[in-house]
This record gives C-alpha cells, structure tokens and sequence, in this order.
C-alpha cells in the first residue's frame, strides 16, 4: 500500500518545505551548487505562503537580510554550500553576538578553495567550532534522508527560537540532490510560536528595544561571554542527539553522519553476515556532540572506526569521548570522493 | 504669553554624546529626531546604526535601534522591512560603511528599489579608527594611511557614490546636502524630510548624502572645518539634488 501523503522530492526541496512547516516567512539566498533545488524552491513556495524571497547581491547580504528579519521578530532562513558559507560566517558570528535566532543550511561540497561541486562533509570544524570570530556554537543538525532534512529543518527553528541561537543543518551534495519519498503532510507536527519581547517592532506602548554586540564598558563583554556558555552548557543537556544500531555486543563501532552514515549503517550488516560483531554510533546533533553516550559503548576494548568524507575532522569529537587514541580507527574520502562499503569492510578486516 | 522655541525632540534621549568637539554627528542625530517627530512616526522607527563613530547611535535615539555588521547596514534594513513593511526604516551610515566595505549592499538595496531611508554620511575619513583615508577623501588629503595626502597613483579618486545610486532606475529619491553653515543645516533638514516622506509614501529607496566636519582627523578647529567645506569639499562632492 503506498502511503498517499508521500511524494518524491530531492533532500534540498525537503528542507524548504520542512522551514515553510515551521513558519519560516522569510529567505535570502545565493546561487551555488549542489544546494540550488532549496533556493529554487523557496522562491516559490515563499510567493503561495505570503512570505519574502530574495535572491541577494552576496552571501554576506543574505546572512545580513536574514538578521534583519531575525531582528524585525521573524523566523528566517539562509542556505548555501561551503564557499558560501565561508562568506557567511561574519553574519553568523553577529548573529551569535546579538542572540539572534536563524537557520542556516550548508549542502556540502569539496573544499578547499572553489574545490568541486561533490558531496563533502570537511565542513565539520567551520560548522561545529563556532565557525566566525569569537566564543559561540551554532547547533549542528545532520540529517541522513530526505524524510531528515524536512523534519531536522523544523526542529532546528524550534530550536533556535527557544535558545536565541543559531542552527545549523549540515547536510551534503548527495542529500540536496538525491530524492527519495518523503511525507510531506499528515504529521501532528505544530510549529511552536514564541514571544519575543525582544525583537524591533516600533517602540509603541513600550521602551525602545536595542539589538547590539558591542559591549564597551568595561567587564561587560565577559559577563555577556559567560552567560552565553550558560547557555550553550543548557543546550548541551538538552539537546544531543544520536543513534545506535546493534551496539549492545559490539566488539567495533563504526561511527558516522549524514551520507557517511548511510553506507556505514549497511556495512554494519555485511559485517554481521561475516560474523564480526559490529555496531553503529551516529551522531545526530554534531554540536552539541554526543560524548557521553558514545562512551557508553566503550566496554574497555570496543574499537572505534571513525568513517568521513573529509581527512578527519569528526574523529577529534570521538578521541574527545573514546580517551584511547590507540582503539579509534579512521576510513576517510577527500575531495568529493565516497567511501563504498567495499573499502569500509577492507578497513574492518585490517584492524587489529 | 512664552512660547517654546526650541526644544529637545521626543525621539532624542536626554544625555549628552561622545562626539568630539565640532563633530557633524550631533547635528545629523538631532535633523532625523525632529524630522520623526513631526511625522509623529517615532514608534514605528526601526534604525538600522553603521560600525563606525556612529555605532552607538542608539544610547542617543529614544526610538528601536539595531546595529548591523559593517557595511551589511542596506541589507539589514532590507530584512526589517520587506517583513514589516508598515514600520520606518532607516539606515545611519559613514562614508566607509557605505562607499566602501558596503558598496555592494547599497547599491543592490537602491537597484531593488528597498522602500527604506538612507543617511549618508560623508566627512571623508575613518573617524573611530584614527583618521585613516576614506573613500571619500579628496585628492591631496592628509589622513593618517596618507601622510602625504591622498595621490590619484596610489589611493586612486574620491568615489561619487551618490551619482552612481542616481543612475539606479530602483533609487527614487537622491540630495547631496551639507551641515557646514545654518542655511545648509536647514536645506539638509528638508531633504531629510523629503527622504522619510517618501518611504511615508511608499514611493521607494531614498538617499540623503549630508557633507560633514570632523575636526579631530581634519586636524582643523570646528569653524575652520566648515570653512573647509565651503572651500574645499564642495568642489569635490557638488551640493544638489541628483535624482528626483
């Protein structure tokens, strides 16, 4: 029985209409590839909902636009791939400053440089470190599916309204461009819809709100720092998130987001079949990462296979959480290159 | 029976500010306030301040005040608006915010057509930074990046930006004014006006460029920088409305 409400539509589109779900009314963009679907897309849907569109001079002007709407009290968006978001990174930096809350997507593609138009994911540092100047976190989201992007993108505006914080959706070229039937509508999802006495609407009938990162006097810029690591300390109880998948005997744990994931998931079972007793770990919120419940796996032998599309940036989070070097392996493709289970597999066989 | 003839406007914060001595910024903050006021529009502002001397514009202003990335200034208040469209909405900009590091907002921002208000302000040096050339300085002045003053070789023109938003079939409304004598102070005020008046009206992108002094980075006294004005600035940058 096919499900009526299911449609196919690539990952890109999913994730628009994911931020339309959650009330998103507003998005500037910038054209690049491989995230052009999700621009495209917006365009249209922004005109049947009564929302604004608008294509920008630059990516600096879209993060800009999109704090201006974040000002004005509006749940906003930007998306673009790695170059892109290199530029991006002053607004997010303000965005942080101001406790500001947005979205912003970033569909992965070969770094460094203009680098290629294929999936990667050697973003993770920029994404999960702060990314611009300064002590902040973005919140990571990464999704794996279509059905992910749609429903990571709604969380992730309930999550930056509830913490006046930016979110980040990291997802890569294949998960913009490849479709797959996703449930559109039918869920019990409720967009939340917040207060926010904070935000410039007019000063009537009240004192007049101020949005500011610069903090002159002196000791208030740290009391301003400190409080923001309250915060991120909140989130960080609050809303990590993962999942495992036959890690209860597991003797390796292959650890893996987004596309990565997918292939790491299947070899989980090819590995089975062979009789290796292999598990996997997937983070889902990139930051704030996972480290406790990844150490729950770890029954003082477990090894760790740390499966990326990058030279090695996630596997820093892990040796984080593993505390023994020498137990956590790495399997990594660089420049638009994906690992396939064949290759994963062979790097299962030759750890000893 | 007395009656009051001046006043300090409602949309002015009782306080005194950190400008230096014979600064135009003082003057420019209390134009735009009076000019709120008489449109009664003051809870409807929504002001958009610069990163520059200007950046804590809203510890004088008694209205809604965000600061923006330096120059992103256009592109900020083009997200206010087009999301509340029945709110004012203006940007306070330096001639480095807006002529240099935000070119590519304020010209895009004219070109769309934003129905916001720019202010425009050109004294033709990076005030909070120490006096460093602008693009605006003019040809052989001294700042502190051209001690021997500014060379066509080296630091290339004074850039006309005001001439160039005027050819934008998007710009609606463009006066170069000047704060340097009480009858151009004036003259500013009524452009000011007819800048708001047409967001007001719905009418499109409005642009006032105000010429003004400052002093400490001219190394000049206060009357002498408006004397400089006259005689010297002017020239380079032609009071007048460029686009009507």
């Amino acid at each position: 029985m096919g499900n009526k409400n299911r449609i196919l539509i690539t990952g890109n589109e999913a994730c628009g209409e994911g931020a339309i779900q959650a009330g998103c009314r507003f998005y500037a963009g910038y054209p690049i590839t491989p995230q052009n679907e999700l621009t495209a897309y917006m365009s249209r849907r922004m005109d049947e909902v009564g929302g604004v569109f608008i294509q920008a001079e630059s990516e600096l002007a879209a993060i800009s636009m999109v704090f201006g709407a974040s000002v004005a009290g509006k749940k906003a968006m930007t998306s673009s791939s790695s170059p892109g978001i290199s530029l991006k990174q002053e607004g997010i930096s303000y965005l942080a400053g101001c406790e500001l809350p947005a979205v912003i997507v970033n569909i992965m593609r070969g770094g460094p440089g203009l680098g290629n138009i294929a999936p990667g994911q050697s973003d993770y540092f920029q994404a999960t470190k702060g990314g611009g100047h300064g002590d902040y976190h973005s919140v990571v989201l990464a999704p794996a599916s279509c059905q992910e992007m749609l429903e990571f993108t709604r969380i992730a505006f309930d999550i930056a309204d509830k913490y006046r914080n930016t979110v980040i959706i990291l997802g890569d070229g294949v998960l913009g461009q490849m479709m797959e039937p996703v449930e559109v509508t039918g869920s019990r999802y409720q967009a939340a819809a917040r207060e926010k006495p904070w935000a410039l609407t007019g000063c009537k009938g009240r004192k007049p709100n101020i949005i500011k990162s610069l903090l002159l006097k002196e000791g208030e810029l740290e009391e301003f720092n400190r409080k923001l690591q309250k915060k991120f300390s909140l989130i960080a109880k609050n809303e990590t998130r993962f999942e495992k998948y036959k890690t209860e005997d597991a003797d390796i744990v292959l650890i893996a987001y987004g596309t990565s994931s997918r292939i790491s998931r299947a070899c989980v079972n090819q590995l089975r079949k062979d009789r290796v007793k292999a598990g996997f770990f997937r983070p889902i919120s990139l930051w704030p990462f996972p480290y406790r419940d990844l150490k729950s796996l770890d029954k003082g032998k477990t090894k760790f296979l740390v499966v990326e599309m990058s030279a090695g940036q996630m596997i820093e989070d892990v040796r984080l959480a593993v505390q023994d070097d020498k137990r956590v392996h790495f399997y990594g493709r660089t420049g638009g290159g994906i690992p396939s289970e064949e290759e994963i597999i062979e790097k299962v066989a030759g750890i000893k | 029976m007395e009656k009051v003839v001046f006043k300090r406007p409602n949309s002015m914060r009782e306080v005194s500010t950190h400008y230096c001595a014979g600064c135009g910024h003082g003057i420019i903050h209390r134009l735009i306030c009076e000019i709120i006021d008489e449109f009664g529009i003051r809870e409807k502002i929504i002001a958009v301040a610069p990163v520059g001397c200007a950046v804590i514009a809203y510890d004088y202003w008694n209205f809604d005040v965000t600061e923006a990335a330096h120059g992103r200034t256009p592109a900020v208040a083009t997200g206010i608006k087009r999301v509340l469209p029945e709110n004012i909405v203006f940007t306070y900009q330096g001639d480095g915010d807006l002529a240099a590091i935000g070119t590519a907002e304020i010209i895009h921002a004219a070109n769309r057509g934003e129905n916001i208000t720019v202010i425009f302000v050109n004294n033709g040096v990076y005030g909070m930074t120490g006096g460093q050339m602008a693009p605006t300085t003019v040809i052989g002045q001294r700042t502190a990046t051209t001690k021997k003053g500014r060379q066509i070789k080296r630091d290339g023109f004074p850039i006309k930006i005001s001439e160039m938003i005027a050819l934008l079939e998007g710009a609606k409304f463009v006066e170069r004014t000047s704060i340097h004598t009480p009858k151009e102070i004036l003259k500013t005020k009524k452009a000011i006006k007819k800048a708001f008046e047409i967001q007001i009206k719905n009418e499109g992108f409005s642009m006032v460029e105000i010429l003004a002094m400052c002093p400490t980075y001219w190394g000049l006294e206060p009357v002498e920088a408006c004397k400089r004005i006259e005689e010297e600035v002017v020239k380079a940058y032609p009071l007048g409305v460029l686009k009507r």
